[in-house]
C-alpha cells in the first residue's frame, strides 16, 4: 500500500442510464495515488454524475467502481461511512445547507461524527475557511453569500476531515480570476504537500495547467481521448480543436 | 380514474417508507437531549406560528357545535345539556382532529418543502457524503417536535371551543354560562378504565400525539423522497397535505374504535 504507484480509484466498463438516456457507455479510467485526473466534456455528458458514482451516491447499471480496491457499491454502513470520511467532494453548486450559517456549515461534519470540543472544532473550520479565503463570514447564511462564496464554503467543508481523495465538480465555477488562482493553486498544493489523490471536474484551462497530471475529455459516456496536460492541449484531434476552440483562457 | 389509481399506488408504496422512518426514528430516540436546540425550534416554528388559526377555528367550532346542538335541545326543552355535548365533541373528536388539519396544512407541508428543497439542491446528497445522519438530523427533530405541538395545540383547541360554545349558549341559547360551564366540566370528569384520567380529554390528547407523529412521517418522508426542482417540491407539498389528511381520518376511526368500544 505505501507503493507510489497503487491505483486509488479505478472505473471498469461503467455504463449508467436514466431512462432511455444513455449516460456513461463503458467508461474506464483509474487513477493513482496522489495523481490528480481532470475530466473535462460538453455540459450534460455526465461529469458530475461520474463524480457520484466515485462516492458512491450513484450505483453503476453494469460494471464497478473501485476505490482503494474495493468495490463501492458494495461496501454498506460503517465501511461506507469510513471510506467516505477520507474522502472530499465538492459540489456542483456547493449544496451547502441552506438553513445552517456558513460556520455551521463547515463545522457540521465534525459536530455530527466526532466528540471534539466546541473550540478545537471551530477552531479548525476557521481554518479551513481561511484556506478558501472566505472571511468574515461565519454567521451569514448561505442565501446572504453569493455563488462563488458558497463554491469556497463547501470546499472549506469537503477539507474539514481532510480527505486523502478529493472530488471537485467544477471548483472556478462563479470565482474572480484572482479568487480562482488561488483555489487552483491550494488544489495544487493538497496534492504536492499532503499527496491528495483526486478528481477535478472543469473547464477552465488554466485549472487544468496548475493541478492537472492528466487530462480524460468524456464524449458521449465514453473518454475520447486521456493524455497530459501539455498533450492536450497541444492536441490537433479534431473534436479537441472544436472544443477548446480559441479560448484565451 | 388513472390519477386516483396512480395515488393509492403511491399511498402504498409510501406506507412502507414511512413504517421504516418511523421506526428509524423510534431507535434513535436517545439522541433527543442532543437535539434539544433543534426540536425547541421546530416546536416553536408549529406552535406559535400556527396557534392562532387552532385558536380561531376552535373557537367557530365550538360555536357551532353549540348552535347546532343547541337548536334541537332546546326544542325538547334539553338545553343545559349542551355543555355536556361540546365538551365530549371537542375534547374527544373535534379538537384533535382540527388540530392534526391544520398541523397537516402548516406544518406537514413544510416539512415536505424544506426537506424537498434540500433534496433537489444536492444537500441530502451533501449529508450523505458527509456521513451525517439524515434521520438523527432532520426527521427525529420534527417528529419528536410534532408528537409534543400536536396535544398542547389540543388542549387550547379544546379549551377555547368549550368558551365559544358557553358564549353560543349564553347569549343565544338562553343558557347562563355558570350553568353551561358546569355541565362541560361535569361530563369531562369520567375517568378511564385503564387510567384514572379524565378519559375524553386524555383519550383526545393521545390520539392528538398519533396524528402528530403521522403528521411528521408523511411530511418528512414526501421530502426527502422530492425530486426534480422547484416542480417536484411542489408535488411532494401536495402529497405530503393529502396523504396526511388520509392517514389522519383512517387512524382516527381505528383509534375511536378502540377507545370507546363496548
Ligand atoms: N438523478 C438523475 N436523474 C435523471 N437524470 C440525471 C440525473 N443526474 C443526471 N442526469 C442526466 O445525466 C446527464 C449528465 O448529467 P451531469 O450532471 O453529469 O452533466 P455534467 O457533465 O456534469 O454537465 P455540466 O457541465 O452542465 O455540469 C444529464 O443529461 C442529466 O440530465
Ligand atoms: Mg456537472
Amino acid at each position: 500500500m505505501t507503493n507510489g504507484d497503487d491505483v486509488i480509484l479505478r472505473f471498469r466498463d461503467v455504463h449508467k442510464s436514466f431512462g432511455t438516456q444513455k449516460v456513461l457507455d463503458g467508461l474506464s479510467f483509474e487513477v493513482k495515488r496522489g495523481r490528480t485526473l481532470a475530466i473535462m466534456g460538453p455540459s450534460g455528458t455526465g461529469k458530475s454524475v461520474v463524480l457520484r458514482h466515485a462516492i458512491g451516491l450513484m450505483q453503476p447499471d453494469s460494471g464497478t467502481v473501485e476505490v482503494e480496491g474495493r468495490d463501492v457499491a458494495k461496501l454498506r454502513g460503517k465501511e461506507l461511512a469510513e471510506l467516505r470520511r477520507r474522502m472530499g467532494y465538492l459540489f456542483q453548486e456547493g449544496a451547502l445547507i441552506n438553513w445552517l450559517s456558513v460556520g455551521e456549515n463547515v463545522c457540521l461534519p465534525l459536530r455530527e461524527n466526532t466528540n471534539l470540543p466546541d473550540a478545537e472544532i471551530r477552531k479548525r473550520a476557521e481554518e479551513k475557511l481561511a484556506l478558501v479565503r472566505v472571511e468574515n463570514a461565519w454567521d451569514k447564511m448561505p442565501s446572504q453569500i453569493s455563488g462563488g462564496m458558497k463554491k469556497r464554503v463547501g470546499l472549506a467543508r469537503a477539507l474539514i476531515t481532510d480527505p486523502e481523495i478529493i472530488l471537485y465538480d467544477e471548483p472556478n465555477a462563479g470565482l474572480d480570476p484572482e479568487i480562482s488562482a488561488s483555489i487552483n493553486e491550494l488544489i495544487r498544493e493538497l496534492k504536492v504537500r499532503l499527496g491528495v489523490t483526486a478528481i477535478v471536474v472543469e473547464h477552465r484551462v488554466n485549472c487544468i495547467k496548475t493541478v492537472a497530471d492528466e487530462v480524460l475529455f468524456l464524449e458521449k459516456g465514453r473518454p475520447l481521448v486521456q493524455l497530459p496536460p501539455k498533450e492536450f492541449f497541444a492536441s490537433r484531434h479534431p473534436r479537441l480543436v472544436q472544443f477548446l476552440g480559441t479560448d484565451p483562457d | 380514474m388513472t390519477a386516483a389509481l396512480r395515488f393509492l399506488n403511491d399511498l402504498a408504496a409510501g406506507l412502507g417508507f414511512q413504517l421504516e422512518l418511523l421506526a428509524q426514528v423510534v431507535v434513535r430516540l436517545h439522541h433527543v437531549p442532543r437535539r434539544a436546540r433543534w426540536i425547541a425550534d421546530q416546536l416553536y416554528q408549529s406552535t406559535i406560528q400556527t396557534m392562532h388559526v387552532v385558536l380561531l377555528v376552535g373557537f367557530f367550532i365550538g360555536m357551532i357545535v353549540s348552535l347546532q346542538t343547541g337548536i334541537e335541545l332546546a326544542r325538547i326543552g334539553q338545553q343545559d345539556q349542551i355543555g355536556t355535548i361540546v365538551a365530549v365533541s371537542m375534547t374527544r373528536e373535534m379538537g384533535p382532529f382540527i388540530t392534526a388539519l391544520i398541523l397537516a396544512a402548516a406544518a406537514g407541508s413544510s416539512m415536505a418543502a424544506e426537506l424537498g428543497t434540500m433534496s433537489v439542491a444536492d444537500e441530502l446528497s451533501a449529508l450523505e457524503v458527509l456521513s451525517v445522519d439524515r434521520v438523527r438530523f432532520l426527521v427525529l427533530p420534527r417528529l419528536v417536535a410534532l408528537v409534543l405541538a400536536a396535544p398542547v395545540l389540543t388542549i387550547l383547541c379544546d379549551t377555547i371551543g368549550i368558551l365559544g360554545g358557553g358564549f353560543v349558549a349564553q347569549s343565544q341559547l338562553n343558557v347562563s354560562f355558570e350553568l353551561y360551564l358546569d355541565s362541560a366540566t361535569e361530563s369531562l370528569r369520567d375517568l378511564g378504565t385503564v387510567f384514572p384520567l379524565p378519559k375524553d380529554v386524555f383519550g383526545g390528547l393521545f390520539k392528538a400525539g398519533v396524528f402528530g407523529a403521522i403528521v411528521a412521517v408523511i411530511g418528512c418522508s414526501a421530502g426527502l423522497n422530492a425530486r426534480g426542482g422547484a416542480l417536484g417540491v411542489g408535488r411532494a407539498t401536495r402529497q405530503a397535505v393529502l396523504v396526511s389528511i388520509i392517514a389522519i381520518i383512517i387512524a382516527n376511526y381505528f383509534m375511536t374504535w378502540f377507545m370507546y368500544q363496548g
